[in-house]
């Protein structure tokens, strides 16, 4: 066993293989672009293919090989589950799945891990049943966990190498060219396929909507795309976008929504040409809501946004409260609409949205971002993996990612959720460290980090309660008590690997009581 | 010093979660409701909430309230938990006359005489919902040394008037009662705090409203939702000329004082007892708003 920096026991044979964490910007490395095999198109080949498992078949997908998903269509995707059904048919076994994030809808794949279909994983992350599958232990390798940069990264470095990437495209021409903004089951952004499509052995866009050559605008290029299958549906739309994202009407989320809009405007990074990223929560769409009415009356515009992007957002792209968004996701109705309508609604990849091994991402000039918590501990470190019961059931997106990258990572957590103490001594799993984490706002008032002395001095005069961690970590167990350690078991279940490719932690399976 | 009741926010007893989180929306008062919102069923498991609650969680200043059941209906029960766990100030439901008062006073003295607690020290807050009740606001006001506030409840009360409320005719309906307990309150020298509005999504009427009933005297209102909070406060933060002329007023008053001087004046003109008592509510309206009047920073 290793200690890494944030005190985590990383069993040798993973820390040997993958090293462990040291800081946030410990490694800066120089390497070469991993390169695909490129099987080339002459003038008259068709890529079109009348059917996955033909697809399947060509691509010459066997077994010990790794396939990718990516995950725009989240709890409507179809495309995960038809495909692996069709390789499950085909007797290919021993597969790495590297989707990059696995839904509650995916819920499928147990059994394909069960058969021996799939006996490697990575991913961003896993809901429900499948988490609760992870974590009890059935596949037996360990899944490793990956931001959305880290995923990006890996790609690039070659440490996942992607055998066939199947990539659902809500439209796309018979050259594979194609996007998430049109379409019957639009999804917007197609940041993570994009990195796959560039990185990939084999490509196959599938899709539901068929259009005349050349299909614009171009979201993955045709010079990356093998075979374009397609097939009745991709997806359920209202699973891959909602209508719109709502606003919170719970008080706590409101109240925690407006301390942090506070803690944003009376921040130094408050100012004309600022940036920040929030996300699709109750409380993070509240921020927005709050901080737009500050932008509006204190007369600041902000430079660009960043996302995880909602229509809300999009709406003060409109309003020019916004000059740019640049998106790698994009989570309703309203920011579909906007992507495809706006040319200030830029779309990216995963690489360029937060790999921390390209030439600069772009969550590196984030001012300020707002990132929700499963759990704090009175080091910051924050987990947004693991449920109180240890069980796999989050993700880590680009948490860590644009923690990292941003001046002011802002948390918002109410101090206890239900009976679960959600401010710590330890975290569960550390998906980002401390160190990343500039503020932790709750319902009864903030911590500042002490690393962050110069905030400290910035907040002096913050109308808003303070406390240390530790205060409302006391807060939270004088309401609840103090937590029962979880029991684990020996067999690690999951790596988590940090955006730059080190371990911060890993999870070991969890035992039952009954 | 008198204690300021802007916002006196209603919470059924029964939801712990609430009874957790109370103070944190910012109201002047909190007040748990033993009684209607919480069911039949509900109503033991709900009294050992809020006594486990108020034993258990710090409410700093806020203002703590209990509304309890009729004496007849568990309000015996309710009363002793609730002077047991120490709670600041007893609501009574409807009440109707003197003698409603002097019944529940039996009991809170009763429950202060067994278990130790200093007698007179649990409060009483009275609710007019009746039209009884508003005609005998002030005998009702002034029954007891204990009280410290009367409320209107208007939902009870138009219904018994055969009417209902029309809060988009500036609810005229209510004029009179609540006249009659903003007169019979600071007749007796107690608060006044108006009856509630019930639509959580209409922050205009409720902003309406509250400035009516500021208009008339009343201390505050009471509210249903920690999203009213803000709206009812911001009705009662005074103007910044209200506070510039405070702040004129009492320094013209710690002027005098040092010069030895028993003749105060402000700009020529004379400051006597209700200009002074005006300028302190308006300094503590402010400082409850967040302004520094006092020069100590934020």
């Amino acid at each position: 066993m290793k200690e890494n920096k944030v005190g985590r026991m990383i069993p040798d044979v993973y820390a040997e293989k993958y090293g462990v964490f040291v800081d946030q910007f410990d490694r800066k490395p120089t390497y070469k672009r991993a390169s695909a095999d490129v099987t080339a198109v002459l003038p008259g080949e068709s890529k079109l293919r009348d059917s996955i498992k033909d697809v399947i078949i060509e691509s010459g997908l066997k077994d010990g090989m790794t396939v990718s998903f990516h995950h725009h269509f989240r709890e409507g995707d179809a495309v995960l589950n038809m495909v692996m059904a069709e390789i499950a048919k085909l007797g290919i076994k021993n597969l790495t799945l590297a989707s990059s994030s696995i839904a509650n809808v995916h819920e499928p794949i147990i059994e394909h891990i069960r058969n021996g279909v799939i006996t490697n994983i990575t991913s961003s992350g896993l809901r429900d049943k499948v988490g609760a599958a992870i974590s009890s232990g059935i596949l037996e390798n360990p899944v490793v966990i990956r931001s959305h940069g880290g995923r990006a990264r890996a790609i690039e470095m070659g440490d996942i190498e992607i055998d066939v990437a199947f990539l659902g495209a809500p439209s796309s021409d018979d050259y594979g060219n194609a996007n998430g903004s049109h379409g019957k089951a639009t999804c917007g952004a197609l940041g993570y396929a994009r990195v796959d499509a560039e990185f990939a052995k084999k490509v196959v866009i599938i899709t539901d909507n068929l259009v005349p050559y050349p299909n614009t605008p171009i979201s993955i290029p045709q010079n990356h795309v093998d075979y374009v299958v397609v097939v009745d549906s991709i997806g359920d739309p209202n699973g891959i976008a909602k209508g719109a994202t709502r606003f919170t009407s719970n008080p706590k989320e409101l109240l925690i929504a407006e301390y942090a809009s506070k803690v944003i405007t009376e921040s130094p990074y408050f100012k004309n040409g600022f940036s920040f990223q929030a996300g699709s929560g109750g409380s993070a769409l509240a921020v927005a809501r709050f901080l737009k009415d500050e932008m509006i009356a204190k007369e600041v515009k902000a430079g660009f946004a960043l996302g995880g992007l909602t229509g809300h957002m999009c709406q003060m792209l409109e309003e020019g409260l916004i000059d740019t968004i640049i998106d790698t996701q994009s989570f309703d109705r309203g920011a579909i609409e906007s992507i495809k309508n706006n040319e200030k609604h830029y779309e990216i990849s995963a690489s360029m949205y937060a790999n921390p091994g390209n030439k600069g991402a772009a969550v590196n000039k984030l001012d300020v971002v707002v990132l929700s918590a499963l759990e704090v501990d009175t080091n910051f470190n924050v987990n947004v993996m693991t449920g109180s019961d240890g069980v796999i059931r989050g993700a880590s997106g680009g948490h860590c990612d644009t923690a990292a990258g941003a001046k002011l990572s802002i948390i918002l957590s109410p101090i206890v959720r239900g009976r679960i103490p959600t401010i710590v001594d330890n975290v569960n799993t550390i998906i980002t460290p401390g160190q990343s984490i500039d503020v932790v706002v709750t319902e009864v008032g903030i911590a500042i980090n002490p690393l962050r002395q110069d905030l400290i001095e910035a907040f002096k005069n913050l109308n808003i309660p303070q406390f240390t961690i530790e205060e409302l970590r006391d807060k939270a167990y004088s309401i609840v008590g103090t937590p029962e350690p979880i029991k684990y078991g020996e067999k690690v279940v999951a790596l988590i690997e940090y955006r730059d490719g080190s371990i911060i932690d890993v999870v070991n399976n969890v035992q039952r009581n009954d | 010093m008198e204690r300021l009741r802007r916002t006196m926010m209603f919470l059924p007893a029964s939801n712990p979660g609430m009874l957790r989180d109370a103070n944190l929306y910012g109201a002047d008062s909190i007040m748990f409701d033993l009684e209607d919102s919480v069911s039949l069923k509900e109503k033991d498991s709900s009294r050992f909430l809020v006594y486990q609650a108020v034993k258990t969680f710090d409410y700093g200043d806020t203002e703590i309230i209990v509304r309890i059941n009729d004496l007849a209906q568990g309000g015996r029960d309710d009363i002793h938990a609730m002077v047991r766990a120490g709670i600041d100030v007893i609501r009574l439901p409807k009440t109707e006359s003197a003698e409603d008062v002097h019944a529940v006073e039996a009991v809170i003295l009763e429950a202060e005489t067994q278990c130790g607690r200093e007698i007179g020290s649990t409060k009483i807050f009275t609710a007019i919902e009746g039209p009884l009740g508003v005609l005998n606001a002030y005998s009702i006001a002034t029954s007891s040394q204990r009280i410290i506030g009367m409320a209107i409840g208007a939902e009870d009360y138009v219904t018994s008037m055969k009417t209902r409320r029309y809060p988009e005719r500036a609810s005229e309906e209510i004029f009179f009662a609540r006249s009659m307990i903003v007169h019979a309150a600071r007749a007796a020298g107690i608060a006044a705090v108006d009856t509630v509005f019930s639509d959580v999504n209409d922050p205009e009427t409720l902003e309406r409203e509250t400035e009516f009933i500021k208009q008339l005297g009343f201390d505050g209102k009471s509210v249903i939702n920690p999203r009213q909070i803000p709206i009812v406060n911001k009705v009662f933060r005074p103007s910044d000329k209200e506070i510039k002329n405070a702040m004129d007023v009492i320094a013209a008053i710690n002027e005098a004082e040092a010069r030895g001087s028993g003749v105060i004046a402000l700009n020529g003109k004379m400051i006597d007892k209700p200009i002074v008592e005006r300028a302190e509510r308006v300094l503590m309206l402010a400082r409850a708003a967040g302004i520094d009047v006092d020069g100590k920073g934020k």
